[in-house]
Parts: structure tokens; C-alpha cells; sequence
């Protein structure tokens, strides 16, 4: 347990760091957010007031004050767009991201991951140059490309995919009640078994375009890993001891092949959520990336800001639960620190 | 003679890019029921080669170009995977060099050992753990049922062989390939781990074969020796008659190398030269370009194997 509170503890530097440059950067964008929330027929005076009414008159170094202040009392100000607390805001888009980008993430482990050990016990032959080749293929293509793509041939050709309206077609179906904000979670909450069909129909489209492009990293090291893993001197011992093959390629070369590979998960992980800004305005999907475009186009400073610390804290906490894994997987961890 | 294990002219080459590499030709061996059998020479001899040949474990490249393996009644070139499978870890067990990497690093030893005994041996899953502490018992490792639950690094060397060990002789096996077991720890450890194999393989009638490029540990603890040179088993004979009268000039010259506690510095020889590249052609005596002794037979093929007394074979035209 200790070694929790100790990896905790280690993640305090960096949330510092991120709300110094989350607080710099915002400022640093392009408009006047004065001049945007005061309306066009707005002139200097009406633009001077709001600026001293949102605090932005005053210097750098006391902004950046009061931000600490805010943030302390769970105030990440309110948004110039919705008019609502960007904290409220991004709580209640949060779940579909991270639903979403689940998805897209099992999508991509449930592939990827057979096809890497798939090539590792057959290194060099042609199944290998395949798995490889189809990985790289899949990663070359833009994420929005490969998400119209999708749309233009599931839906629009072939008509088997649902229309790319967002998370649920809210014409023929309700959402559910809101319990964890992830749809397909909340419908088999209340045993609603169409709504979820409705919602996991939604989600294939907007979560393989994501996943396609997973593939390339965790398929290739997981294939690096049970190489090594295969060709390692334990592997040998346990050959040497007769275990059966079955036996030697799941207890002894994929349980060791693990670490890495769950390293490099939750690095994937963070990175699908970031990517989540594209193919979010590619399917209409309500999340947080759709909502942060929004922010950044209207130099909306406390979405922005708001945005960016969530998605570094969320990166500092994936973080933590991949450290916390490889403790699981491998004992020789928990006794690094 | 029938051995427990009979090795009759075995020949193996690996095919690798840069042509290939004859790394045992024409090699014949046997060991007898509980007979400890020491291979010795110098690195790239192709000792390690032998044994995993032995086990069914050589490398993918490796290809075997004629003769037979028989250990007990099976025909271990000609059986198929799945006996071979069988045979190992049951009747036929080996343990390596460097211990701590031999081991999975991520499951406990107790577990490893168990692995094993659910494999091969007729254990109820509710006795494994009992078996398997038994089998550390018997390696004489202290607090077995402690070291049960231990991870091979929170072990040290020495003990991670005897876990290596304890894994190997868990089903009694007839045969055990020790290929370099003591390189890497230290003297007082290895005499250790050496006196151990010798132990459990008397009291079991065992048969050893013992892999490694110290002909004094081998004199010490083998019956027999078999050097090698270049792929070719050179000279086989009891430890005294080896050790007193080598007949072949390479093992008359790893002796004069072997230091023992009675010689200097100065009184020990380096083998001049060194192994013959085998990708080339070879001499019929491949040891013949680092012999003071060759003579215009030495070009002569078939090599011969020379008769020096009862048990005593060498591969030389000129023997000493």
C-alpha cells in the first residue's frame, strides 16, 4: 500500500508543472476573450469593463494567483461558450470520451495482441510480413480519413452501420439514466437491452477509426516482447522440462511478455483520448475533444485550461494504474522503489 | 554394450548465411546406468552442442546429417515431437549455466518445480505443493517450505541451481545434462552444487552427463571423460588412465593448461593456435594444423579410433 501512496506522492512535481503551462499556454492563444464574450456591437469601454470583470486587467503573476485559488476550491471557471462551470461541463462529456476511447482501445488489444504473439512464434515467415504490413497500413492513414471513410462505406454504400448522429439516436431511443455517463454501462444498468444494442451499434464505427490506429504500437510489442521472451533462458528450461507448448507460450513467454506491453497500453490509451478531438467531430460525439475544438476556436480560456489540466491528470493517473499493474504482473517491481 | 544413452556417429551442421558450420562430426559416446560422464574443451567444441542434440533442443539451424541418438529404447532423431516431449523433464532432465536466468523470473520456484511434476509425474494437484517441497528438501536447500514462495531474484546463484536441480531430478529422471552448472558461481558454491549432483546420482543410479571446459572439475567428479576439439570427440577414457596417460596431444595440452594447486604460473602451457573455422574445409584430424606430432597419415581419411587399452579410445594416428 505504501507503494501507492509513494507513486501518488511522485506524481505531485508533475500536476505542478501542468498547471504552470496549462495557466501560460492558454494565455498564450491568439484572440481577446474579452472582446469575443462582450458581442460584436461591444465597444471599448463595454470590452474594459468585461476584461476587469473576468480578472484578465491585471497582471500575470496575480492571475496566475487567483487560478490557484479557484482551482483549490474546484473552480475551473465558467465557460464563455456554454455559460455553464467548465468543471460541470467536463464531468458530464467526460464519460463518453473515455467510453469511446475504451472501446477503441479493446478493439485494438483484441487484434493486435493475438496477431503479435501470432507472429512472434513464427518470426520472418509470411504471416509475420502480413501482421506487420497490415499494422502499418492501418497507422499510416489520418484517423478523420479513415473515420469518413467508414462512414461513407458502412453507412452511406452498404447502409449497415447506424447514422453517424453521436453517441445515441435520441429519436428512436432515450438515453439512459445517468449513472456512470457511459451509455452502454448505464442501458445494462437498468436492463434497457435496446438502448444498449443502440449505443454499442453507435460506438463500432467511431471506435474502430480510433483503434485502427492502436494497432501498429501494442502489435509490435508484443511481438518484440515474446521474441524475447521465447527465446529467453527460462523458456528454454521450461522446453527442457517437457511443459507442453500451450503451457510454455502462455504461463511462461506471455505472462513475462506482459509488463511491457501494459506499459505501452496505457501510453496508447492517453494518446486515443487526445486523438478522440477528430473523429469526436467526425461522428457528432459529445465528448470532451469536440468540446475542447469548441473552446479553442472561441479563445474560450477556462474550457481550454479546464481541457488540458483533466486530460494531464487523467495521464498522471493512467499512469499510476499501469505502474500499479506491473506490480501485479511482475514481483521484481514492487521491490524497485 | 548397451548404455543408457548411446550416441552412434552423430554428425550436425547449422546452416547459417555464411555457409555451413560442421559442429559435431562422426561423434560416438555412451553412458552407462549411473555413470557420471564428463565432456570437456574449449569453447566452440561443440560440447553444448552434443548435449542439447541429446535433449531435442538444438537450434532451428542445427540439422542433423546421420547417426543416432538411443536413450533407453528410443530413437531420439527418429521419435516424433511429442515423445520426445514426453521423455524430457520425466526421464531425461538437464540444467544450465547461469541459474537465475534458467529460471522464470516471475513465478514463484515452488510453482516452476510443480509445473513439472503436474506435467510428467502421477501427482494429485492436492499433493503437488508437498512434492514440490520435498524436491527442495532434497537439493538440501534450508526452510523449504519458505523458499517454497520465493522468486528466483530474491535467491542467490547457488541457490538457484539447487532449484534448477531440484526441478531436474523432481521425477527421477534417468539421465541428467549438466551443461556448465557451477560457471558463474563461486568456488565454495560450486563444490557445493557439484558434491550434491554427485550425490543424488549415486544414491539415485543416475547417469550424468557433465558439460564443461574444466578438465579438473571433471577429473575430480566424472568416471569417465570425453574430450572434445572442433566437433570431434578426440579421446574417451576412465578419469585415471585420462588424467595420467592422455594418449591424444590436445588432451596432453589441456592438462598442461589445467592449473591445480601444486602449479605456478609459469608451469602452465597455452594450446598454441586456435579451433579451426568450420565453415572451411577440414582436415581429417582437425586438431592437425596445432599439432607438434602430425605427421602425412594425419591427412589420411577415415580418422581412426586407436585402441590404447581396455576402455581407452583416442582418434589419433600417432598416439602418445
Amino acid at each position: 500500500m505504501s507503494f501507492v501512496w509513494r507513486r501518488l506522492l511522485g506524481t505531485v512535481p508533475s500536476l505542478i508543472g501542468v498547471v504552470v503551462v496549462t495557466f501560460l499556454l492558454s494565455h498564450a492563444l491568439p484572440g481577446d476573450p474579452a472582446a469575443y464574450f462582450a458581442g460584436p456591437a461591444a465597444n471599448a469601454t463595454s470590452i474594459a469593463q468585461i476584461r476587469a470583470k473576468l480578472g484578465l486587467d491585471r497582471s500575470l503573476p496575480v492571475q496566475f494567483l487567483q487560478y490557484i485559488v479557484d482551482l483549490v476550491h474546484g473552480n475551473l471557471g465558467n465557460s464563455l461558450t456554454t455559460g455553464q462551470p467548465v468543471l460541470t461541463d467536463l464531468i458530464q462529456r467526460l464519460p463518453a470520451s473515455i467510453e469511446l476511447t475504451f472501446f477503441a482501445l479493446a478493439f485494438a488489444v483484441v487484434i493486435a495482441i493475438p496477431m503479435g504473439v501470432w507472429a512472434a512464434t513464427r518470426p520472418d515467415s509470411l504471416a509475420d510480413h502480413f501482421c506487420r504490413a497490415t499494422v502499418s497500413v492501418a497507422a499510416a492513414f489520418p484517423t478523420f480519413f479513415v473515420g469518413l471513410l467508414l462512414v461513407y462505406v458502412f453507412y452511406f454504400l452498404l447502409g449497415v452501420a447506424p447514422e453517424p448522429v453521436g453517441r445515441l439516436n435520441e429519436i428512436l431511443y432515450t438515453p439512459p439514466a445517468r449513472v456512470t455517463g457511459m451509455y452502454t454501462v448505464d442501458s445494462l444498468i437498468s436492463g434497457d437491452w435496446q438502448t444498449f444494442l443502440a449505443s454499442l451499434a453507435q460506438l463500432v464505427l467511431p471506435a474502430i477509426s480510433l483503434g485502427l490506429f492502436a494497432l501498429a504500437p501494442i502489435a509490435r510489442i508484443t511481438r518484440a516482447s515474446m521474441l524475447q521472451a521465447l527465446g529467453s533462458d527460462f523458456t528454454r528450461t521450461a522446453r527442457a522440462g517437457g511443459l507442453p507448448r500451450s503451457k510454455i507460450l502462455v504461463t511462461y513467454a506471455f505472462r513475462n511478455a506482459l509488463l511491457p506491453v501494459s506499459n505501452v497500453l496505457g501510453m496508447v490509451f492517453s494518446f486515443l483520448l487526445g486523438s478522440n478531438v477528430l473523429i469526436e467531430q467526425v461522428y457528432g460525439w459529445q465528448g470532451i475533444g469536440a468540446y475542447a475544438v469548441t473552446a479553442v476556436l472561441a479563445s474560450d480560456y477556462a474550457a481550454v485550461q479546464g481541457f488540458v489540466l483533466m486530460m494531464a491528470v487523467l495521464y498522471v493517473l493512467l499512469n499510476l494504474l499501469v505502474d500499479l499493474l506491473g506490480t501485479m504482473i511482475d514481483p521484481r517491481v514492487r521491490f524497485e522503489s | 554394450m548397451t548404455g543408457q544413452l548411446q550416441i552412434d556417429r552423430l554428425s550436425l551442421v547449422f546452416r547459417t548465411r555464411h555457409g555451413a558450420v560442421r559442429a559435431l562430426e562422426d561423434v560416438s559416446l555412451s553412458i552407462e546406468r549411473g555413470e557420471i560422464l564428463g565432456v570437456v574443451g574449449e569453447s566452440g567444441s561443440g560440447k553444448s552442442v552434443l548435449a542439447y542434440a541429446v535433449i531435442g533442443l538444438q537450434d532451428p539451424a542445427a540439422e542433423v546429417l546421420g547417426g543416432r541418438i538411443l536413450f533407453g529404447g528410443l530413437d531420439m532423431l527418429a521419435a516424433s515431437e511429442q515423445a520426445r516431449a514426453d521423455v524430457r523433464g520425466r526421464e531425461l532432465a538437464m540444467i544450465f549455466q547461469s541459474p537465475r536466468t534458467a529460471l522464470n523470473p516471475i513465478r514463484k520456484v515452488g510453482r516452476q518445480i510443480e509445473d513439472i511434476l503436474r506435467q510428467h509425474a502421477n501427482v494429485s494437484s492436492g499433493e503437488l505443493r508437498r512434492h514440490a517441497i520435498n524436491a527442495l528438501a532434497r537439493v538440501r536447500i534450508p526452510d523449504p517450505e519458505r523458499r517454497y514462495h520465493a522468486y528466483p531474484f530474491e535467491l542467490s546463484g547457488g541457490m538457484c541451481q539447487r532449484v534448477m536441480i531440484a526441478m531436474a531430478l523432481a521425477c527421477s529422471p534417468f539421465l541428467l545434462i549438466a551443461d556448465e552448472p557451477t560457471t558463474g558461481l563461486d568456488v565454495t558454491t560450486q563444490a557445493v552444487i557439484m558434491d550434491l549432483i554427485r550425490d543424488l546420482s549415486r544414491s539415485a543410479r543416475m547417469s550424468t552427463l557433465l558439460i564443461t571446459h574444466d578438465l579438473g572439475l571433471a577429473g575430480e567428479y566424472c568416471d569417465r571423460i570425453a574430450v572434445m576439439h572442433a566437433g570431434h570427440v578426440v579421446e574417451v577414457a576412465s578419469v585415471e588412465k585420462l588424467l595420467d596417460h592422455p594418449a591424444h596431444p590436445y588432451t596432453q595440452q589441456l592438462l598442461g593448461a589445467t592449473p591445480t594447486p601444486q602449479s605456478t604460473i609459469e608451469g602452465l602451457t597455452a594450446i598454441p593456435g586456435q579451433l579451426p573455422d568450420l565453415r572451411h574445409d577440414l582436415p581429417a584430424c582437425r586438431f592437425s594444423a596445432r599439432c607438434a606430432r602430425r605427421v602425412a597419415a594425419c591427412e589420411e581419411r577415415p580418422l581412426p579410433w586407436v585402441s590404447i587399452g581396455p576402455d581407452h579410445l583416442v582418434r589419433c594416428q600417432v598416439p602418445l
